[in-house]
């Protein structure tokens, strides 16, 4: 039998919110953190900008020296720390295990260096020696080990939109394996200071545009017209629930299930076939069955398309569930990427004590072909939740799901 | 440049590279990495800087001339005596995510 395993801290950014209680608050007085943004070359958009005060936990060479996801990722990793009433020093910090979810990573670093070589005539004598340890994959992760002294296993798992479920679902492993006694895991972006980001979702006819960019992300709406590309970062302390007992750890919620698939069809269009195959799957984990989850959050990003193959989904699984509730976080913080997932569980985890289930916000006109049975539309609703369902969906066709219940003994 | 100004244009890079450390006290003699916390990297950058401002180009060898503020000047007061003096550091804000 594998261990349980449990959530005992949050540590957080979020366009609307720096810690989970603010975060909380925001989703129920529907309060959005997107914002009109204006990056190099690509002009003038929208996006999620978050406003944590690294210097609080880094020096400036640090700040200086690093990328922006490594602040983000120390940010969150102190924070969670903290939130846990957990102290590295009273661990063996080789059993201490980061796991950062990334939808890519690199990218902010290279620009900048491609524009600063173009400053000098793309004379390579001025590409920066720290451009190697800023773009390897296991970036925000390694900072995060700098900044706390770590020793043990850390390293990002890269999984386009649905990498933060996979730090968290990694965390759980390593936890279960023996391999670490503490895990941080979860996902972090710093994707809205690479302008390529943005060409590439407007070329793509994927990105959003609204004249307030507080109703840009609008999934579920029929005016819907894309993605509002967000930074952010979530990471959970995890621990054997033993371990978090044994200590008296205020545990936020218990992970019990969870499954990553592959719809192996198409470089970016979803497959609702993999979604319904990948929340059968994480149900399955979780020894449960679709009328055991009280609320779904779902990963629609706003664009015509994939919010429809997802309501498709969820509809094939959820739709004789009569009690289950749908909500999307997205709709406040847009598309956090490989934050996203972590960031949207981690917003739904205060239903378990709070009594609320927060809305989608900016639906003006359900697309009849995205209303999904027990979707929260604009208003926060009471509901006693014990068990919520995480979905998190990528690029070439990664899909993911966790399923975390209120803790019982 | 004279060669205190060299001083005050390497200081102003130090300020840069090294934005939580305090200049005002440096000795002329003692070695920098003994005084404030510069590593290999923070040395790149030195010479990155270098590069950028003022198109000196510092080879490998040359490294451990820049060992000690007497020995910068000494080293680069012959390459920056025609130059006039850049102040980097007062303009970008060290908070900025600035990449060199």
């Amino acid at each position: 039998m594998l261990a349980r395993v449990v959530i005992t801290g949050v540590g957080l950014s979020s366009p609307n919110g720096n810690d989970l209680a603010d975060f909380r608050k925001a989703l129920l007085e529907k309060r959005s953190g997107v914002e009109a943004y204006e990056i190099r070359h690509f002009g003038k958009t929208v996006a999620g900008v978050c406003d944590f005060d690294a210097l609080r936990y880094q020096k400036k060479k640090e700040v200086r020296r690093g990328t922006r996801a490594g602040s983000i990722a120390v940010w969150c990793a102190n924070e969670a720390l903290r939130d846990a009433g957990l102290d590295v020093a009273d661990f063996d910090p080789e059993r201490i295990g980061v796991y950062t979810g990334t939808t890519e990573h690199g990218n902010v670093e290279t620009e900048h260096e491609i524009h600063n070589v173009s400053q000098h005539g793309f004379d390579l004598r001025f590409w920066s020696h720290h451009h190697n340890p800023r773009t390897v994959a296991n970036n925000p992760a390694g900072e995060i080990t700098l900044n706390l002294g770590l020793k043990g296993p850390a390293y990002s798992l890269g999984g386009a939109c649905a990498a933060g479920n996979l730090g968290l679902v990694q965390g759980v492993q390593m936890l279960q394996l023996g391999v670490v006694d503490l895990a941080l895991g979860g996902g972090i972006s710093e994707s809205i200071h690479t302008f390529g980001i943005f060409a590439s979702f407007a070329a793509q006819g994927a990105l959003a545009s609204h004249a307030d960019p507080t109703k840009a992300s609008r999934p579920f709406d029929a005016a819907r017209n894309g993605i509002v590309v967000s930074e952010g970062g979530c990471l959970y302390a995890l621990e054997r629930l033993d371990d978090a007992v044994a200590r008296g750890a205020n545990i936020l919620a218990e992970v019990v299930g969870y499954n990553v698939n592959s719809d192996g069809t198409d470089f970016v269009l979803p497959d609702s076939a993999g979604q319904n195959a990948c929340i059968r799957g994480a149900l399955r984990s979780a020894g449960l069955v679709a009328e055991d989850i009280d609320l779904i959050s779902t990963h629609a990003t706003s664009t015509p398309s994939g919010d429809i193959s997802e309501a498709r989904a969820i509809h094939e699984v959820f739709g004789d569930s009569a009690s289950v509730r749908v909500n999307n976080t997205k709709s406040y913080i847009g598309h956090a990427m490989g934050a996203a997932a972590a960031l949207e569980l981690a917003g739904n985890l205060p239903s378990f004590t709070d009594g609320w289930v927060h809305p989608t916000i900016n639906v003006d006109a359900l697309d009849p072909e995205c209303s999904v049975r027990g979707l929260v539309v604009n208003e926060p609703v009471r509901a006693d939740v014990d068990t919520i369902l995480n979905m998190s969906f990528g690029m070439l066709g990664i899909n993911s799901a966790v399923v975390v219940r209120r803790y019982r003994p | 440049m004279t060669r205190d100004e060299v001083v005050l244009a390497v200081k102003d890079i130090i300020e840069t590279i090294a934005p939580d450390e305090e200049t005002a006290n440096l000795t002329m003699d003692e070695r920098l990495r003994d005084q404030i916390d510069l590593d290999s990297m923070d040395f790149l950058d030195i010479v990155m800087e270098l590069r950028k401002l003022y198109g000196v180009q510092v080879p490998e060898e040359d490294y451990k001339e820049l060992a000690s503020l007497t020995g910068c000047v000494d080293y680069l007061h012959p390459l920056l005596a025609e130059k006039p003096l850049h102040c980097s550091y007062s303009s970008s804000s060290p908070s900025e995510q600035t990449i060199s």
